[in-house]
């Protein structure tokens, strides 16, 4: 069976500084993937090649068999992998419901759609039962800018899934958001996402959202993967714990002592 | 499009019509003044068009000249008097310029952006002055349009040339309006707000730029044949920076909430600047210049942001 996604030999240098060094990474239809690592250990340079931010130096990146590696990144979202961003990228100044409808309306690449009038009944219709998906209903008609950070992260999730993708790339859907939050947003986002058999590749520092969520871990250190496989194997692994998780795990055995 | 639904329709036709009547009973300086700032406004809609997708023209006056001369030297050398074949061969012009120039514009934002319009704007200011056939820094005459075959004399050609505006400028404004209400339009403030996000979503920022870019042109350039057509002649300082610096200033001055913004502005102006010059004819600049600086002092988003805070607020 074809990969969802599938990454060959990726490479990236930014000057000296290596922050890929021969990535290989099969995602399957479905799967959700947490991405893990140190801060500077590649994770994101990983997304934002995927996303075609970033061009590899060597390799390629297929997605369902295409080659999609120099594809600028409106061409990837249109075949379907979209993504979010740590710092929610929002229309500031236009209200939650106008971001949506943004969104839904250029999601048909034809010149005729982007004519037709912005608030017709089908967006607005997916709009809504987007907005309802994600919690997001009370706050319709407030300006982005002002929305709290929990808040923006979600509608920055709804706005990269209304195209109802085959992949999306969540970078850390729960930084910034409060502890009691952080559940409650992801059981919203994973419902939503399975409902809509989204295969998700999710970078996260907090280990418990990763533990809870992710089926099969992949951690970065230094720009490799060093470690490839199920949620707990990964996560026992020497080099993980070692390089990754670090006073994470001293924590949780702390805790599980107390 | 529905009226009832649409206040900015309703007002526009109200406007149309009102203004069609009124220049029956006007006296002549007050019409031609209306009818000036009317075709200007069609230049500060394109201005305002590229503002709200974050980029300030400094040299729409680009476009204005080039539909001026177009149009006036379509029937100073080529003989072509019909009033809307002149505008249609300015909108042209304009149009197809803009579509060149925009490929490399498209690529640009905020100063470098402002500098390369100015700097064509001044390209095109300098080769005027020095081509001598079309009457270098004097320019050329245009001679009295026709309409659809008619030749009127005296009053009534002056009458026709207003009302040709006002129908003119009503149909752009109703136009420019269905396109803000559309994804295009709306897609101009996002890319203002955040263009990697605009990227991926799926859509192309320098497409939309270039569309935006084209539209704008075309209409500053149907904006200077109808100035070419209503002065009766055409000379560089059309392009002359200072030219577009005014259509930048009304822009400022209505704000870009609403298509109707910068005719209320460019009537504003024309009215500030023409009882200025009669008042205070050595120091009229600085009455421009104080209701600038006061502009900016106490209405940033333009006389649009009181209307539309009024209209939010009902």
């Amino acid at each position: 069976m074809v990969p969802a996604l599938e990454a060959k030999g990726l490479h990236k240098t930014f000057g000296a500084v290596i922050g890929a060094a021969d990535i290989h990474v099969a995602v399957a239809e479905g799967e959700v993937l947490g991405i893990i690592g140190a801060n500077g250990a590649g994770k994101t340079t990983f997304v934002n090649m995927v996303t075609g931010h970033l061009k590899p130096s060597r390799g390629t990146i297929h997605f369902l068999g295409q080659d999609i590696t120099d594809l600028p990144s409106r061409a990837i979202t249109q075949l379907g992998i979209c993504r979010s961003f740590q710092i929610p990228q929002l229309f500031g100044n236009l209200t939650v419901l106008d971001n949506l409808l943004v969104a839904i309306g250029v999601m048909e690449a034809s010149a005729r759609a982007l004519w037709q009038r912005f608030r017709r009944p089908e967006p607005l219709a997916l709009a809504r039962e987007t907005l309802q998906r994600y919690g997001l209903t009370s706050y319709a008609e407030s300006k982005a800018s002002l929305l709290p950070q929990g808040v923006r992260k979600l509608l920055d999730i709804a706005m990269a899934t209304v195209r109802a993708p085959r992949i999306v790339l969540l970078d850390e859907p729960t930084s910034g958001i409060s502890t009691d939050e952080k559940f409650a947003i992801m059981d919203t986002l994973m419902t939503a996402l399975k409902a809509a058999d989204t295969t998700v590749l999710f970078v996260e520092h907090d280990m418990e959202i990763v533990e809870r969520y992710a089926r099969r871990v992949l951690a970065f250190y230094d720009g490799r993967v060093i470690a490839d496989g199920p949620t707990a194997e990964a996560l026992a692994s020497a080099e993980v714990r070692q390089y990754v998780i670090g006073g994470e795990v001293d924590r949780r055995a702390v805790t599980a002592r107390a | 499009m529905t009226l009832g639904r649409n206040p900015t329709v309703l007002v526009l036709a109200a406007a149309a019509v009102g203004l069609l009547g009124l220049g029956l009973l006007m006296p002549d300086w007050l019409r031609f003044l209306v009818q000036i700032s009317l075709a200007n406004s069609l230049a500060v809609l394109g201005v305002m068009l590229q503002m709200r997708a974050g980029l300030v023209s400094f040299g729409q006056g680009l476009y204005y000249c080039i539909g001026g001369y177009a149009a006036g030297m379509s029937g100073h050398l080529l003989g072509v008097s019909d009033a809307f074949a002149l505008l249609l061969l300015g909108l042209v012009a304009s149009i197809l310029v803009a579509m060149a120039l925009g490929l490399l514009m498209s690529r640009y934002r905020e100063i470098f952006f402002a500098m390369l319009s100015l700097a064509f704007s001044m390209i095109l200011y300098g080769l005027l002055v020095r081509a001598e056939a079309l009457g270098s820094t004097d320019g050329f005459n245009v001679p009295p349009a026709t309409f659809l075959g008619i030749a009127f004399k005296g009053g009534e050609h002056r009458y026709a040339t207003y009302a040709l505006t006002c129908a003119l400028a009503f149909v752009v404004a109703l136009a420019l309006n269905r396109y803000l209400v559309s994804t295009l339009g709306y897609l101009g403030d996002a890319i203002r707000e955040n263009e990697i996000r605009v990227e991926y979503l799926g859509a192309s920022v320098r497409r939309t730029l270039y569309i935006k870019y084209v539209i704008a042109a075309g209409v500053s350039g149907l904006g200077g044949g109808l100035v070419a057509i209503a002065v009766g002649h055409v000379d560089p300082d059309l392009a002359y920076w200072t030219t577009s610096g005014e259509f930048v200033f009304v822009a400022l001055l209505s704000g870009t909430g609403n298509v109707l913004a910068p005719f209320v502005g460019s009537l504003l102006l024309e009215f500030i600047r023409t009882f200025a010059f009669a008042y205070a004819p050595y120091t009229w600049q600085m009455i421009l210049g104080g209701t600038m600086l006061l502009l900016i002092l106490f209405l940033p988003g333009g006389l649009w942001s009181v209307i539309g805070a009024r209209a939010e607020r009902s």
